[in-house]
């Protein structure tokens, strides 16, 4: 299988070129490891880090923004985001505070202080 | 009339790194003026991850990375006025601000301009047809819906292409809506390659290239728009029209650095950046006035934004001590294939390199940049690819400033 991706990593979007065959894979275009990191894995099984918002019940019309701590399979994303709608929190929240456990994975955790 | 040594204007990603680079220069009293009630700025409501992994090295989203450098500020005990915002600036560096305890003057030392940028608005894009609600600058939606949890729209349009549309185009798509298309009247995006491959391929969304919104429908809400293809004058192509039925429409067309500040103060500016015209110290044409950020020029990373709010924090800190001296500047110009570059003079010859910032004006494959002053080359660099959504930056050693008296350009020209 041999594919030509984007490398999303980091901003300056380096082309890449994925070779696949069995268990050898090669990259090239790649200007760093975690370019190759990138493009097998995103040839073998995809993954993002989600970012959402969930509600502060004791805050009016403010939102805690949040995100996956570790990128969930791309194809979970709208399952994660179904779960994190359902959310809500209490103020006071701290950077880095666990707001949900074990989804898909891994946890959702704050990404903002609300005091 | 208080008196401060250096007062930054805009508690932004650009005022918040100015004010600890300056602090950490030896200048301690260092004041911070807001507008809102929280520092910041815009990286509040950018709740996308991505930023820091050049400053810091680590991928944070946009509340963790203001998160550090809001640390940074409180650390240092450097004082901020929230709620506060500046309404003049005098040729003696004397601050106008008002907040809700009244007028305050400050008398400064040295003054950094950290005010950013805002959206090209409706307005001044001039699109046809009716005012229904539902029109909105793609940052309004996002700060709607990320900080204060309204729903904008369930099916959208999006007009233009640059970062801030690519990322609502997503976050609307996350929130449940169905984006319709993405429109870029240009032939070619505005936005970072990786922002179009994970927010609009990865939700299916399509991009129109050379296409634009030639009517907005709809009497109290939005109910559609006609989309139509555009000619190389950017004229819209009646046969090409197309109507697409939707509740929002999103504008992502631009942004503008906000100088009214600068302009007013007589500080002369740049016609293509809309910026201040600055040296290498990214200081303005008013001696003890600095300007950084996004009211500089629009950056496309807030890494490389921190990055040049300290060269002003340290520079104006420079300034205090007397220990910046005016001297004989170079001007720099943009040749071929180059839009513009910053700063727009340098001293020479230069204590330290300095590194030339620049954009291009269309896309290219892979080229290669001269930087001259005359016939002698100053620095070279190939890159693979080039492209206007993109910033490029080009180091030139100090030692090659040397003997230099006429203006310093920096061309490109494609290469196989």
């Amino acid at each position: 299988m041999k594919r030509e991706l984007t490398c999303i990593i980091c901003p300056r979007g380096c082309s890449l070129s994925v070779n696949i065959d069995g268990a050898k894979t090669c990259v090239s275009g790649n200007s760093c490891p975690n370019g190759e990191k990138y493009g097998i894995e995103e040839c073998i099984h995809p993954t993002r880090t989600v970012t959402s918002i969930v509600r502060v019940e004791n805050r009016e019309n403010t939102m805690v923004s949040v995100k996956t701590a570790r990128p969930v399979p791309k194809e979970n994303i709208f399952d994660v985001m179904e779960i994190i709608r359902k959310t809500s929190v209490k103020a006071p929240v701290k950077i880095g505070d666990i707001i949900l456990t074990n989804i898909y994975g891994t946890d959702i955790i704050a990404t903002k202080d609300i005091v | 009339m208080i008196k401060h040594d250096i007062v930054i204007i805009g508690g932004g990603p650009a005022g918040m790194a100015a004010a600890a680079a300056a602090y950490d220069s030896g200048v301690k009293d260092v004041v911070i003026i807001d507008r809102e009630e929280k520092l910041g700025g815009i990286l509040k409501q950018c709740i996308h991850n991505g930023f820091g992994l050049h400053k810091l090295g680590k991928e944070l989203t946009g509340p963790e990375y203001a998160a550090v450098y809001e640390k940074a500020v409180a650390d240092r005990g450097i004082k901020v006025f929230y709620e506060t915002m500046v309404t003049d600036i005098s040729e003696g560096r004397t601050v106008t601000a008002q907040n809700s305890g009244g007028i305050l003057k400050i008398e400064a030392k040295a003054v950094v301009l950290a005010m950013g940028c805002r959206e090209r608005s409706r307005g001044a894009l001039n699109i046809p047809g009716t005012r229904p609600a539902g029109v909105y600058s793609a940052g309004t939606a996002q700060k709607l819906i990320n900080c204060m949890g309204y729903s904008v729209g369930k099916r959208v349009v999006i007009l233009g292409s640059g970062d801030i549309g690519l990322i609502m185009a997503r976050r609307m798509s996350l929130q449940g809506a169905k984006v319709e298309a993405v429109c870029e009247i240009m032939p070619y995006s505005g936005g970072l390659t990786r922002n179009i491959v994970q927010c609009l391929n990865d939700f299916g969304i399509p991009l129109y290239l050379s296409t634009t919104v030639a009517e907005i429908h709809g009497r109290e809400r939005v109910e559609g728009v006609t989309v139509a293809q555009v000619d190389q004058n950017r004229r819209v192509i009646e046969e090409t029209k197309r109507y697409i039925p939707c509740d929002t429409l999103l504008l992502s067309c631009g942004l503008i650095p906000e100088n009214e500040l600068t302009s007013t103060a007589g500080i002369p500016l740049s016609a293509v950046t809309s910026g201040a015209l600055v040296d290498e110290h990214r200081q303005t044409e008013h001696e003890g006035i600095f300007a950084c950020g996004n009211v500089l020029q629009v950056h496309d990373l807030v890494d490389y934004v921190s990055d040049e709010a300290e060269i002003a924090g340290k520079s104006a800190a420079e300034y205090v001590k007397g220990n910046l001296h005016s001297a004989v500047t170079v001007k720099t110009a943009a040749g071929n294939g180059v839009r513009y570059v910053l700063p727009q003079r340098v001293t020479v010859p230069p204590k330290e390199d300095i590194s030339l910032f620049l954009r291009v004006t269309q896309p290219f494959g892979k080229v290669r940049y001269t930087v001259k002053s005359g016939d002698e080359v100053l620095a070279a660099a190939v890159r693979l690819k080039a492209a206007p959504g993109e910033m490029e930056k080009i180091t030139v050693k100090a030692e090659r400033f040397k003997n230099i008296n006429e203006e310093i350009t920096v061309s490109l020209e494609e290469v196989q």
